[in-house]
């Protein structure tokens, strides 16, 4: 095992080498462009044994790594924001063609106006696509959760596509020390790729992908809500398993820090947790019973893990790195919905930060806490409110 | 359970549609005192709908022929008449 | 020249499908079918051929088949190939996609297929419209033709997809019809025994959406050729030679009057005077520039 100082993006690359994919198809798009240079360097030194296409849009990749896994490869692409919404009709059909295809997504906000930097909003805009989201919060989990997408994916009572997003800059650009793992552990944890019975076969000719009528789509659908289920504990034995084999483990679903005894919690996805977890350090100390709820997986909705982890807390402040205008925060709302039913209600306000990559400090997480637990206790209703916009309006929904 | 394959997957058959020769409003008819063995009708179906035998002489699969009617129209001989279809 | 005895009496598209009376696409799958004698894969872009298929359970298809969206055909085909060549897999890839899925909304990875010399078999079946969604024009739709969309007749000329494919020096690219399914047997054999990018463009006269009695399919095809408005000639390494019936044709005077086929088409029964000699105009400027081209460069396209 050895340690490199790598960035979030060679941390991909690295993932893609060491599960040995077999066919890549990307395109370039800022921040995610280094993940598929990296890539055709190792192709091109015979490091991976690789088919690179070099499609000519990000549509054309996923159509290709569709065509590729449909052929029994094991593929992998890469892209961000714009990409992403251009890739998005082959997107939702890598989920119903049930392939167990994997991208990262590198998130980056959306346009206009043209940003490049980070937020949320694009890998969101593909959550019903029916790909399992998962979220990285450091360089090492971006690597580890690379390999692991593989295994998850290609678990047969899943089969279905999944998305590893690293924030864009924020982690995919950040060098961190990580621990690279053996290629024989992970060609022990990932076995060699057998094609699933329905691979394009062509010794057993039929037709993939044809019309359902209305008296079976239902149940095609059914198939792939059924999978999303089974996704929520085979990603919870996949990430034990790769305790058992590296040491290292991150909570499966839900990455909690110093919840147990918490009163309030932050609840959000991505690397800004870190900051979190420092403002919660700093609250602790100050006697605030603080934590974090990071959520691993946006899909499957760890609807089950985030009612177990909040029992006993007075308040949760939901951050969204993302806007979803008339709603308009989309895990405050799904976190609302998930914790409806509870007998005890935690009280849920939402936030809305960090959007085109602006900085959020740990001092603004301070200050979240903060109106979360004013809110709680003056029982205003938990409304969204926007963080750290210019003139100081921060107002109300 | 719903007892489908996890997507789409659709196996090979006749009468994928059903019988299609329930489709057709005219036949075809084969004189075979005239037909010359060329095959062109054989070639030309659309549909697969024309038997080709061992000995190269020909027959319409009346399952399936929709009647579109190519092949009397390409017989270089005109072996083959369109007739009504019977109710 | 291969003979009509010689092919296989297997079917590979088999009868009883969903495709109208007279379809010249399910006319032409029988045709690829028998040329390659079953042995390839097939990838299928929204189109005619989505719906000739039918609805799951079943299909008339013998081969895989690998349904996809409406612009992606190339792109799935490079990445199925890619995945048959790591596996070790030598089985053809052959895209068969409509003209909208070609010359439209598929071009961008037609082309960039193309430009990467993908070893796929690219055939491209023109009924010149989106006929699977109703009879609206594409850029493949000739001029003059009525469609749902181009009620009064279409102003812009066809799309000269062959010649695009052409240009991005691939090496093979022929034309074909329907209605000399021997020549496009010929072709889709020579086609598969080369690797790299190659791409056929067959004609496939639509008796629906052209407006004719479904018999008479394969007569408006031959008649295309007859007439010279559709050619059949093949590009190999960049040089062109006409192929079968057209070879006779660059003498005009063997070349019947346009009016023949236009007047046994219902898409074009609203042309006047001037629309039929622009036609004319266009069909003559095209085949002066394949003489020019045949004779002082010897059919060399670079």
């Amino acid at each position: 095992m050895s340690r490199l100082v790598i960035s979030g993006n060679e941390a991909v690359a690295l993932g893609v080498k060491l599960s040995r994919v077999q066919v890549v198809a990307a395109y370039p798009i800022t921040p995610q462009t280094a993940i598929v240079e990296k890539i055709a360097e190792y192709v091109e030194k015979g490091e991976l044994r690789a088919e690179f296409i070099r499609v000519e849009s990000e549509h054309s990749a996923m159509a290709a790594c569709i065509g590729a896994a449909a052929g029994g490869a094991r593929a992998f692409t890469a892209t961000s924001s714009q990409g992403l919404l251009y890739m998005s009709e082959m997107v939702f059909w890598a989920g119903g063609a049930r392939l167990p295809i994997v991208m990262a997504v590198v998130t980056r906000a959306l346009a206009p106006p043209w940003s490049i930097w980070c937020d949320h909003n694009d890998a969101l805009s593909q959550r019903d696509s029916g790909w399992v989201q998962l979220w990285a919060e450091s360089v090492q989990e971006v690597l580890d959760m690379t390999i692991q997408a593989f295994r998850v994916a290609e678990d047969e009572e899943v089969l279905l596509p999944v998305m590893v997003c690293l924030d864009g800059f924020i982690l995919s650009h950040a060098y961190e020390p990580a621990d690279i793992p053996e290629q024989s552990a992970v060609d022990s944890f990932l076995p060699e790729k057998k094609p699933a019975p329905y691979w394009l076969d062509p010794s057993k000719p039929a037709a993939y992908c044809t019309i359902a009528a209305p008296d079976t789509y239902m149940e095609f659908r059914y198939e792939m809500y059924r999978a999303m289920k089974n996704a929520e504990r085979v990603i919870k034995e996949v990430d034990e398993e790769w305790c058992r084999l590296t040491g290292r483990s991150y909570g499966g679903l839900v990455d909690c820090y110093r919840c147990d005894d918490a009163e309030v919690a932050i609840l959000l996805c991505g690397a800004w947790a870190g900051d979190a977890k420092e403002a919660v350090d700093i609250l602790r100390r100050k006697g605030v019973k603080a934590g974090v709820v990071r959520l691993r997986a946006t899909r499957p909705f760890p609807t089950e893990d985030l009612r177990a982890v909040v029992e006993g807390m007075d308040a949760l402040a939901v951050v969204d790195r993302s806007l979803s205008p008339g709603l308009p925060s989309i895990l405050w709302s799904e976190v609302r919905a998930a914790l409806y039913d509870s007998v005890k209600r935690v009280y849920v306000k939402g936030f809305i930060a960090g959007l085109g990559g602006r900085d959020v400090t740990p001092g603004d997480f301070i200050r979240i806490v903060h109106s979360t637990l004013e809110g709680f206790r003056r029982g205003e209703p938990g409304e969204v409110e926007w963080i750290g916009l210019r003139g100081g309006e921060s107002g109300h929904h | 359970m719903s007892g489908l394959p996890v997507t789409a997957i659709a196996t090979p058959r006749r009468g994928a549609a059903g019988r299609t020769g329930l489709w057709r409003v005219e036949r075809p008819v084969i004189d075979h005192s005239r037909c010359i063995k060329c095959l062109l009708c054989w070639l030309y179906c659309p549909e697969g709908a024309v038997v080709r035998h061992e000995d190269d002489s020909v027959e319409i699969d009346y399952d399936y022929c929709k009647g579109c009617g190519i092949c009397a129209n390409e017989c270089p001989v005109r072996a083959i008449t369109v007739v009504a279809e019977r109710e | 020249m291969v003979t009509i005895k010689e092919l296989t009496r297997e079917e590979y598209w088999l009868p009883g499908n969903s495709s109208c009376p007279g379809c010249p696409a399910a006319l032409g799958l029988r045709m690829l079918g028998k040329a390659l004698e079953g042995k390839f894969v097939l990838v299928v872009p929204a189109s005619c051929t989505t719906v000739i298929q039918g609805i799951y359970p079943a299909t008339p298809s013998r081969v895989p088949l690998l349904n996809i969206a409406f612009a992606a055909s190339a792109s799935a085909a490079s990445g199925l190939r890619a995945a048959l060549r790591i596996r070790g897999l030598k089985v053809p890839v052959v895209v068969w996609a409509g003209d909208g899925g070609t010359a439209d909304i598929g071009l961008q990875a037609l082309s960039g297929a193309a430009e990467r010399n993908e070893d796929i078999l690219y055939i491209c079946y023109d009924n010149e419209a989106y006929q699977n969604t109703g009879i609206q024009r594409s850029g493949a739709t000739p001029y003059g033709a009525w469609t749902t969309t181009t009620p009064l007749g279409k102003r812009e000329h066809k799309k000269d997809v062959p010649m695009i494919v052409a240009a991005h020096g691939v090496p093979y690219v022929a034309t074909a019809s329907i209605a000399y399914p021997l020549d496009f047997v010929e072709k889709v054999r020579k086609a598969a025994s080369k690797s790299g990018f190659r791409y056929i463009h067959l004609h496939a006269p639509c008796p629906v959406g052209w407006r004719f009695p479904p018999s008479k399919t394969v007569e408006v095809g031959r008649l295309a050729v007859e007439t010279g408005m559709w050619i059949l000639y093949e590009i190999e390494d960049g040089v062109l030679r006409l192929t079968g019936r057209s070879r006779v044709l660059l003498d005009p005077s063997k070349r019947k009057p346009i009016e023949e086929y236009l007047r046994a088409q219902g898409r074009f029964s609203h042309l006047d005077e001037r629309d039929v000699e622009e036609l004319k105009r266009y069909v003559e400027a095209r085949w002066r520039e394949l003489k020019k081209l045949l004779e002082e460069r010897g059919g060399c396209l670079r």
